[in-house]
């Protein structure tokens, strides 16, 4: 559904992703794993249509990806939210006008799990709060594509716990596809299909997470620590 | 909070083994019916599909039905349900005394180990009632 083909993106000096091939199954999760800097969130972009690849392609539904794509694509952006200064309420009518698959039903189900007040501004909230109300925004959109980067960094483990709750609660399956890059592995795995993982730009694997967990006999930390330690010693 | 799987083995089948042993424990008993594939989902903190996986699987092992529009069902066969307690109780006899033979007890020493430790056990629980 959500095809990458010998992708490479370059910027002024720096490579950010080398041929990069994969291809993300419609209703899976996928999480996209790797160090810091290894190009993971340029990834996104790349699926979300805001970055373009100097090389290959990135489809869709056998189209090509590009600025347009962002009514298909509901996308959680690591960056805080812009309009600081508006109430939640006020952030979901902004968020209803910018895209015509919010759904208001939806948002208040989501706004009523998070134990969230629509009156309250976003400023005063939280940090784990803003990052609430962050998935909130990105679920309450019917988009068949959900995009979510590094949607645990920095959080509580009860704000953590929320969001994973909210994931497997909200997000519709048989219509939706989600793509998450993360750190967080160990609280991530139990949710993600397959794991896409790089490594200073380049794909080293994609497996099915039960996959690796009955060939290799280990969960995605121990794999890691295993295959990124060995790529070092090289 | 969220409930912990070991790093070692399928989620699926980790959660396929949890719900075998609320079955024994009669949490779960014949003809209930089980949890949509959302909760049961959002209750263990993992993937729907990986839920989905696991119902397909303890219908294969004939422990649960999937009735078509009304979900999904623990057997009513008792029949299967008394040979899954033999089953378990193999299999965690079995992991035990390996465990013991690993470590170069007998079977003397293990029955024998085994007796005394369920006496003070029962000992210990029955001054714990009265």
């Amino acid at each position: 559904m959500i095809q990458l083909e010998n992708v490479s993106k370059r910027y002024l000096r720096k490579t950010a992703l080398t041929d990069i091939t994969f291809t993300v199954p419609p209703g899976s999760i996928t999480g996209i794993i790797g160090e810091n800097g290894s190009g993971k969130s340029t990834l996104l972009k790349l699926m979300a249509g805001l970055v373009r690849p100097s090389h290959g392609t990135v489809s869709f539904h056998s189209k090509k990806v590009t600025r347009q794509i962002a009514n298909q694509v509901a996308y959680l952006s690591e960056r805080e939210l812009a309009y600081s200064f508006f109430t939640i309420g006020e952030m979901m009518n902004w968020q209803a006008s910018q895209f015509v698959d919010f759904d208001h039903t939806l948002a208040h189900e989501i706004l009523d799990f998070m134990k969230l007040d629509p009156k309250t501004t976003i400023k005063h909230l939280s940090k784990g709060n803003q990052a609430r109300v962050k998935i909130l925004l990105t679920l309450a959109r019917k988009a068949p594509v959900i995009l979510m980067d590094e949607p645990l960094s920095g959080l509580d483990p009860m704000v953590r716990d929320s969001i994973i709750k909210g994931l497997i609660s909200f997000v519709d399956f048989d219509r939706q596809t989600l793509v998450i890059t993360t750190h967080e592995v160990d609280e991530m795995e139990p949710l993600l299909d397959q794991i896409i993982a790089i490594r200073q730009g380049a794909l080293i694997e994609q497996i099915a997470v039960e996959d690796l967990r009955s060939r290799e006999g280990v969960g995605i930390r121990e794999w890691m620590n295993q295959t990124y330690t060995k790529a070092t010693n090289h | 909070m969220a409930v912990q799987y070991d790093q070692s083995s399928p989620i699926y089948l980790q959660l396929a083994e949890k719900i075998r042993r609320r079955i024994l424990r009669h949490e779960l008993d014949p003809g209930d019916k089980m949890p949509s594939v959302r909760d049961m989902a959002v209750q263990s903190n993992v993937n729907p599909n990986t839920v989905q996986r696991t119902y397909s699987e303890l219908e294969r092992m004939g422990i649960v039905e999937s009735r078509r529009g009304q979900g999904t069902f623990i057997t009513e066969n008792e029949e299967r349900l008394e040979q899954l307690r033999d089953e378990m109780r193999q299999s965690q006899i079995a992991s035990f005394v390996e465990g013991m033979n690993e470590m170069g007890f007998t079977s003397k020493e293990i029955l024998s180990g085994l007796t005394h430790y369920l006496e003070q056990h029962e000992e210990a629980s029955t001054h714990d009632t009265t």
